[in-house]
């Protein structure tokens, strides 16, 4: 017996305390989304336009989002951002409503960022990127030498013991291994997995710390370690002023591009808001704000989001390399379920290592 | 036919009941049944099976977080009740009686701040830029920074920080109730001070010790949010365990599985301390 009907109301009901306050309503939004999502100076814009409220509910990973729906009722979440790899899991589990892709500036985006592979099934859009970056080597320039920080097997190499943090989230990570094995990271399989443990191995030996976003950039900032494996962008931007020290780099073996994307659900009942919430967030404004929000920076998926940047701003997103990164990065790893959960022991094993 | 009095009683103990039953009896069936349902792929499937508690115990990984969980709840309750036992002590027979108050309140000032808060302040303390490596290094005592953040010594330090406090009061509540008059007699029957403390003191204090202890027991065994913060993820603890099964894979059956052990390791200490556990001598 699948999914059964206990389950169903009792984790129901952990999910109804969960949602954002109890003053949902109709005319409101629901969204699951990614903290960044959470600035009020990104929000704020849409609800006074439309003049609705936006609840907004953080999750951690595509697998907290998707039991989360699973337990709630129809109609209780409107809008979903998601981890682009794993679009086409939600789309397929028919989770997704279509969009309207002629409404939204595809055409505008960076080339390769839309990730038709990803976001369309059968003609119809599901999803649509919003936001991308890179996982891949953050540093204090002033304690590093940014000349070993262009090879990913020196940056988490003994040089630089007990100076490393590892970023705690076992698919970017375990891509960066795969592409300093000279692998593609799409196209990874369980063969892949014990090459792929030496090395992450090797990076628990050498490293301080394993951590997630705060923890890694507080060691970062604080002088706990001088390098985070995993790191990027979205780790040093909001850091860039006050620390102007603390980088990020592409190492010439490439690095893993992550991506975000946003769609509408199949069974929200506010969907034409909830669209127009999505035509908001890839807006050049909309995308502005998403890009510089006070949760982390990243790229903004459309270019013309660049008028509503300044030139600073746009400096710390490296808005002038992107065309390089873009071509020398690859996607996050893209398991199914069973890679997935063999990927998972496998970091597993090496927090314990 | 019951009497007007036994329909009272029950009165006064249903709301009692209904909330153990609602909040603790449903939900640990829950996580009992959901333990032996398995996951395949990404479908729970719902049946009598134990491999989850098999793998959890076959494979070492698992395993571990279990003993470290362990080996660090031991630590910090050895460690806090040594710390906690003199500090009650000089508050309830070395600080002057109209100061007792404050001396508590100052004592249990740190459980004002955010549990949160005061983990993220243990870890600018302990790291190689802070206050501690700062200090040794300036006074010359060492000349490289002391590896103290992301550690186990970190969690250690940031429960017994926090438990210390708790035991401090249970113990302190336990002292005050001793009539002085007990150690005096022993003393006055030919017992040195640390025989009077060894023989009749201790054994007196033990109810506030062990129940202390086992609160801290309880509480630091299920913690997730300080060894997430001070350990750096160097070895997980149970809970972060249970978290990753949650948070990433949705692996519900095997973090039930896991709490459910948990939940045995706890029973077990209760079991252990049940002799001396005297909440109503506190």
């Amino acid at each position: 017996m699948t999914h059964s009907l206990m389950r169903r109301a009792l984790m129901g009901t952990a999910a109804i305390l969960a949602l954002p306050g109890s003053a949902m309503a109709a005319e409101d939004l629901n969204a699951l989304v990614w903290c960044d999502h959470t600035d009020p100076a990104l929000i704020q814009p849409f609800e006074e336009e439309h003049g609705i409220r936006v609840n907004l509910r953080e999750y951690e990973g595509t697998a907290t989002a998707l039991a989360l729906l699973e337990q709630s009722r129809p109609g209780d979440w409107d809008v979903l951002v998601i981890d682009g790899i794993d679009v086409p899991r939600a789309a397929e589990a028919g989770l997704m409503a279509e969009l309207p892709a002629d409404e939204l500036p595809l055409a505008d985006f960076w080339p390769g960022v839309a990730m038709e592979d990803q976001t369309q099934m059968g003609g119809k859009t599901y999803a649509v990127t919003e936001k991308f970056g890179y996982n891949t080597i953050s540093f204090n320039a002033g304690k590093v030498d940014a000349a070993d920080m262009q090879d990913l097997s020196t940056a988490w190499s003994e040089k630089y013991k007990d100076r490393i943090a590892v970023y705690d989230y076992y698919l970017p990570v375990m891509g960066l291994a795969a592409i300093a094995a000279g692998k593609q990271t799409a196209d990874l399989t369980a063969d892949d997995l014990p090459a792929l443990k030496e090395t992450l191995f090797t990076m628990k030996e050498n490293a301080r710390s394993v951590g997630e976003v705060v923890s890694s950039q507080t060691a970062l900032a604080t002088g706990e370690v001088d390098i985070v494996i995993g790191g990027g962008e979205w780790l040093t931007a909001v850091l860039a002023e006050e620390q102007p020290e603390l980088t990020w780099t592409i190492p010439d073996q490439g690095a893993v591009r992550w991506s975000q994307s946003i769609g509408v659900l199949e069974t929200s009942e506010n969907k034409d808001l909830a669209i127009e919430f999505v035509k908001y967030i890839v807006s050049p404004e909309g995308q502005a704000r998403l890009a510089t929000s006070s949760c982390y920076w990243g790229m903004p998926a459309n270019k013309a989001a660049g008028e509503h940047l300044t030139g600073a701003q746009k400096d710390v997103l490296r808005w002038d390399n992107q065309a390089e990164y873009l071509e020398r990065a690859q996607l996050y790893p893209a398991p199914d379920a069973e890679l997935d959960g063999q990927m998972q022991n496998v970091w597993l094993e090496m927090l314990q290592h | 036919m019951a009497g007007p009095d036994t329909i009272r009683g029950w009165g006064f103990v249903a709301p009692a009941l209904l909330w153990t039953l609602a909040f603790f009896v449903v939900p640990f069936g829950v996580m009992a049944a959901m333990s032996l349902a398995t996951l395949e792929g990404r479908e729970l499937v719902w049946g009598f099976s134990f491999d989850n508690y098999a793998r959890l115990f076959g494979q070492s990984y698992l395993l571990r977080a279990i003993m470290v969980s362990l080996e660090i709840t031991l630590t910090v309750t050895v460690v806090s009740i040594l710390l906690a036992y003199p500090l009650a002590w000089i508050i309830a027979y070395r600080v002057p009686e109209r100061w007792q108050r404050l001396a508590l309140l100052l004592a249990i000032l740190p459980f004002w701040t955010s549990y949160v808060v005061r983990s993220y302040a243990w870890l600018l303390v302990l790291s190689r830029e802070g206050v501690i490596n700062q200090t040794l290094l300036a006074i010359g005592v060492i000349s490289e920074p002391l590896t103290l953040a992301s550690t186990r010594f970190a969690t250690v330090t940031g429960f017994v920080h926090f438990f210390v406090m708790l035991l401090t009061l249970t113990i302190y509540a336990n002292l005050v109730q001793l009539p002085p008059n007990y150690r005096r007699a022993a003393v006055d029957l030919g017992a040195s001070s640390w025989q009077a403390f060894r023989h009749v003191i201790l054994p007196l204090t033990l109810p506030g010790i062990m129940t202390g202890a086992f609160l801290t027991f309880v509480l630091c065994i299920g913690d997730y949010i300080t060894p997430q913060i001070l350990g750096g993820n160097n070895e997980l603890t149970g809970p972060q365990i249970i978290m990753v099964q949650l948070g990433r894979g949705a692996n519900f059956p095997l973090a039930a599985a896991m709490s459910i052990v948990l939940m045995g390791l706890v029973t077990l200490a209760y079991l252990g301390a049940s002799r001396w556990l005297r909440i109503d001598r506190l």
